[in-house]
């Protein structure tokens, strides 16, 4: 029994995909705010990746200086109206919240950041601005989380910044990637427009940087380059049939998702190969555009799944079913997906054995891989000097985000080799402060 | 079941529990309903001379999403016509004969006070309350709290109305004096039954930051009024303490102020009130709330094993003293009880930076850890800490010695210097100044200083 049905219409698209963390209005932020504790040394800061002063935001709403929390939220992190819907807050900073211990409900830290931040973004009130023109110039890849925060950060540090981006449209992931029912488009390119307004820096859209020459003229043109590529398309599984029409790349099918809504077909029956929370993602996703049956497989036991166990939580609200230890050999089909070809397997001192004789088909009429993303490692290979560890994620400083050709800075996915928008945030905003010190050496 | 029924003064009620005259008590229609509700009696809103009010009449001071903890009027005594209002006493008479229903007076000549005290009583009006209270607008007239500032005329007003009145009279004493006890003293002398108090206190409750004006806001501009609810009763507890414990006052004593549920009347109760009026909360939350008071009532003295109101009248008043009839020997020590801890270190910080230095952390957990030898126990951790019985605050001398300041003063052993051995802070350990520069700046900066200062731990893994 399907829980949706198809949504036909973006009102439909809206239900299906209800905000998980609507905004709060006044009333909501006021009783809120007014449970937090103001902690002294607070826990949930330090849970916070980008260490915003969550009490200190927290006590401003309270206090009715929505304005002067959303200084505070942005000052330590630029995506803070999209980090306030789409952080994984249960395993962060509400997850930190001392309530937990009391068995009380923690503070919705993070609905009240989207809420303060929101304030602020429909207003376009100015709170920040680039700072005294520096003379120098730096080239920008990719207009991700990690792009845009380090665009921002360079430019209040008076730097002339070109964005150069390969998608038609800014946040990376934001808009491409994360479930709908985290953040609508609007509010994620709302705060997009609003920080660029906030500090002035160019974005080229349409304009992937893809050979060496394109890399020579920026190296030549601009002082320094940040590399937010982020990862790049599903991996292959190397299966057969995996060509066949209906199979397609979790990554890719959530961004046709994410662009298109309800234009984008789901099948009846969807198979979700994956434990990660892409795979949870693309299964509730499923679900919600109304598929009658998504099953969710994965190679090993169900505690062994990468995803939080909150997201799996979400996909089983929404009739997701989960297949335990099996592995995908074959996609059938004739020309269409038609099923799955399975074989059992079992973990064995940490290792996925499989079963012989165990396999067996398991129908469906669409796939989704969510079996990771690939590096970006062909295109980093242009760059001379920049190395790769073993896992194809770009070495680089931890404090300055300096990599092997000290021309080039990288943050976000494509060195922490994919995290959350709040990671590529908190370090891009580190990796600027790292490309200012370079260059006012 | 306990017996909840009072005779204050000779004014009987079923149960303590009154409406103090204001909004609630504007009309027959109101009364009747509280009645209905359970209320025992009722202080009608005062009646007097033709008064006009304005709008708007109320502010509030809220506390974070508390709304109303303290509430402040710029209205007048009942604007309605006398007649309406003497026919409605009437009306609820009748149909609650035994119902306390008190008419509130405020005029001003001595032919007015009689006049108002007969017609009252012809409409059969249980008692009356005169109102020396209202501190706005009626004092401009020469009325109100201009009346109950001046013990003298407070006196012979009380006189006036003595010379008609057939029922108990109550008068209303204002807050807004430095001793309490005065008035209440003239209002004795001048032969009144009761006395009633607080009224509201001269206040401003909020100015508005846009309109640089002071709320209520009419027409741009605002005025002083009168504060009560909730914050009031603090004062309120202290003045009927002070009437009650005055050896000379001995009158029956109406408790008013902050009143909201059964423990606020106990409150009242065992400082020495034997009825209790309330205003504010009925305005917040309407005439229901007097099922929750009276059952509260009604169990409390169950289990206390008190038969009658009388049972408990004034019952914490031997234990109200002097502060120097204190025992200094006696010692409470701060004590955290860890399992329940959650570890929002409020009560360091609070004793870090507001008290005494006698609260630290330690590496590795949040649990904060009391130092012994510099406790003085003040309370303030316990009365900051977030969760129930985690802080206690425990007896840590042994019992068998008392001395109070007084006793040290006779016995002259109190300190005369600052060096004296026997001063309290001698050895009390206070850290250097200078050993708080600097010393949690990286606890308390916010996170943008953080991430600057390379505290914030950056993923290496994915
Ligand atoms: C399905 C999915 C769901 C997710 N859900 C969440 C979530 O709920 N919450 C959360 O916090 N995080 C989530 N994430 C992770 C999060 O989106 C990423 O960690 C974050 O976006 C990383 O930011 P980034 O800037 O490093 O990379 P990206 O967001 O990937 O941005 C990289 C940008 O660079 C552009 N680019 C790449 N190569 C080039 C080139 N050569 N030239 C020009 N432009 C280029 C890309 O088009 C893209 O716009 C999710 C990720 C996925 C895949
Ligand atoms: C709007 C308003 C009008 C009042 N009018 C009168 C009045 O006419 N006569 C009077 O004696 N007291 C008047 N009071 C004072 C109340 O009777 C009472 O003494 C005071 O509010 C304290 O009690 P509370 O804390 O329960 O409100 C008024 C109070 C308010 C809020
Ligand atoms: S831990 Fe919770 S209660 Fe404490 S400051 Fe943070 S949000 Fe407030
Ligand atoms: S205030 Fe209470 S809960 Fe908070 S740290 Fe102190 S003892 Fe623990
Ligand atoms: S009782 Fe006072 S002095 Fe003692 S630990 Fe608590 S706050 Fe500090």
């Amino acid at each position: 029994m399907a829980e949706f049905s198809t949504p036909t219409t973006e009102q439909q698209f809206a239900e299906n995909f209800a905000q998980l963390k609507p905004v709060m209005n006044r009333t909501e932020a006021l009783y809120e705010s007014s449970r937090c504790l103001f902690c002294f040394d607070a826990p949930c800061i330090k849970a916070c990746p980008s260490g915003i002063d969550i009490p200190q935001f927290i006590r401003q709403i309270n206090s009715g200086n929505d304005t002067g929390a959303a200084r505070t939220i942005y000052e330590a992190n630029y995506f803070g109206n999209a980090c306030g819907k789409v952080c994984p807050t249960e395993v962060l900073c509400e997850g930190a919240c001392v309530y937990n211990l009391q068995e009380v409900k923690p503070i919705e830290i993070g609905r009240l950041q989207s809420y303060a931040t929101t304030k602020v973004i429909k207003s376009g009130e100015k709170l920040f601005g680039p700072g005294a023109d520096n003379g120098k110039k730096v080239a920008v890849i990719g207009a991700g989380p990690a792009g845009i925060s380090a665009a921002c950060e360079l430019r209040s540090l008076g730097y002339g910044v070109d964005v150069f981006e390969a998608k038609a449209q800014p946040s990376g992931l934001t808009v491409y990637g994360v479930a709908p029912y985290k953040i609508t488009n609007e509010e994620t390119l709302a705060e997009m427009a609003y920080l660029q307004a906030q500090f002035g820096y160019n974005v080229h859209f349409n304009s992937a940087i893809s050979s060496r020459e394109e890399l020579a003229k920026l190296e030549d043109k601009y002082d320094a380059i940040f590399l937010g590529i982020g990862l790049g398309r599903t991996n292959e599984l190397g299966l057969p049939g995996e060509d066949k029409i209906n199979c397609t790349g979790a990554v890719e099918f959530i961004s046709e998702l994410r662009q298109h809504h309800h234009a984008v077909a789901v099948g009846r029956k969807v198979i979700v190969l994956g434990g990660g929370n892409t795979a949870m993602d693309a299964a509730s996703e499923s679900s919600r555009l109304g598929a009658e049956n998504v099953i969710l497989a994965y190679r090993r036991a169900k505690d062994e799944m990468g995803a939080y166990e909150f997201e799996y939580d979400l996909a089983k609200g929404v009739g997701v079913k989960g297949l335990f230890n099996v592995a995908p050999v074959e996609i059938t089909g004739n020309g269409y997906v038609a099923g799955v070809k399975f074989i059992r397997t079992e973990t064995k001192d940490g290792k996925v054995r499989e079963i012989a004789g165990s396999e067996f088909v398991e129908d469906c009429d669409m796939v989704i891989k969510a079996t990771g993303q690939a590096k970006q490692t062909e295109f980093l290979s242009l760059i001379p000097g920049l190395k790769l560890d073993s896992k194809g994620r770009i070495m680089a400083n931890a404090h300055t985000g300096q990599t092997g050709n000290p021309k080039y800075f990288a943050s976000g996915d494509a060195w922490n080799g994919g995290a959350e928008v709040v990671n590529a945030a908190a370090e891009a905003k580190l990796t600027a402060r790292g490309i200012h010190a370079y260059l006012s050496k | 079941m306990p017996d909840l029924s009072i005779n204050f003064a000779g004014i009987k009620s079923p149960n303590p529990f009154w409406l103090a005259s204001a909004p609630p008590t504007n009309s027959g229609y109101q009364i009747m309903k509280a009645f209905d509700a359970g209320w025992g009696g009722a202080v009608w809103k005062t009646l007097g001379v033709p008064v006009v009010n304005v709008s708007s009449r109320y502010g509030g001071v809220n506390y974070r999403d508390k709304r109303l903890v303290g509430f402040n009027n710029i209205e007048l005594i009942s604007d309605r016509p006398l007649a309406d209002n003497l026919r409605e006493i009437e009306e609820v008479k009748k149909r609650f004969p035994n119902h306390a229903v008190i008419a509130s007076l405020m005029v001003q000549t001595r032919q007015e006070w009689h006049d108002i005290v007969r017609q009252s009583q012809d409409a059969g009006a249980d008692g009356f309350e005169l109102n020396f209270g209202c501190p706005h607008g009626m004092c401009e007239r020469g009325m109100g709290s201009a009346v109950g500032q001046e013990p003298k005329v407070l006196q012979m007003i009380v006189e006036w109305v003595m010379e008609v009145a057939t029922k108990p009279v109550i008068v209303k004493l204002t807050p807004n004096i430095s001793d309490i006890t005065e008035p209440a003293m003239a209002a004795r002398r001048g032969g009144a039954d009761a006395i009633s108090l607080i009224n509201t206190i001269q206040s401003i409750v909020g100015v508005d930051l846009d309109q640089f004006a002071p709320y209520p806001i009419v027409d741009g501009k605002g005025s002083n009024g009168g504060y009560c609810g909730p914050a009031v009763k603090p004062i309120a507890l202290n003045m009927v303490k002070n009437c009650a414990q005055h050896p000379d006052i001995k009158l029956p004593i109406s408790g008013i102020g902050g009143i909201e549920n059964w423990r606020d009347a106990v409150e009242h109760i065992l400082l020495g009130a034997s009825s209790v009026q309330v205003c504010t909360a009925a305005m917040h939350f309407g005439f229901g709330i007097i099922r929750e008071m009276t059952s509260g009532l009604e169990q409390y003295m169950v289990e206390k094993g008190f038969n009658t109101i009388y049972d408990m009248v004034g019952k914490a008043l031997p234990n109200v003293l002097h502060w120097e009839d204190l025992n200094m020997k006696y010692k409470v020590t701060a004590n955290i009880h860890k399992d329940k801890c959650i570890g929002c270190q409020l009560c360091y910080t609070a004793c870090e930076d507001g008290a005494h230095q006698a609260i630290k952390l330690n590496a590795d957990t949040r649990v904060p850890e009391i130092i012994e030898e510099n406790c003085v126990g003040c309370n303030l951790c316990s009365l900051v800490c977030p969760v129930e019985d985690c802080i206690t605050m425990d007896r840590t001398d042994d019992d068998t010695q008392h001395l109070t300041w007084k006793e040290r003063t006779e016995a002259g052993t109190a300190p005369t210097e600052f060096n004296d051995e026997k001063a309290g802070g001698r050895h009390h350990w206070v850290p250097e100044p200078s050993a708080a520069l600097g010393k949690e700046r990286h606890k308390t900066l916010p996170g943008k200083a953080r991430l600057y200062s390379g505290e914030t731990v950056l993923p290496t893994e994915a």
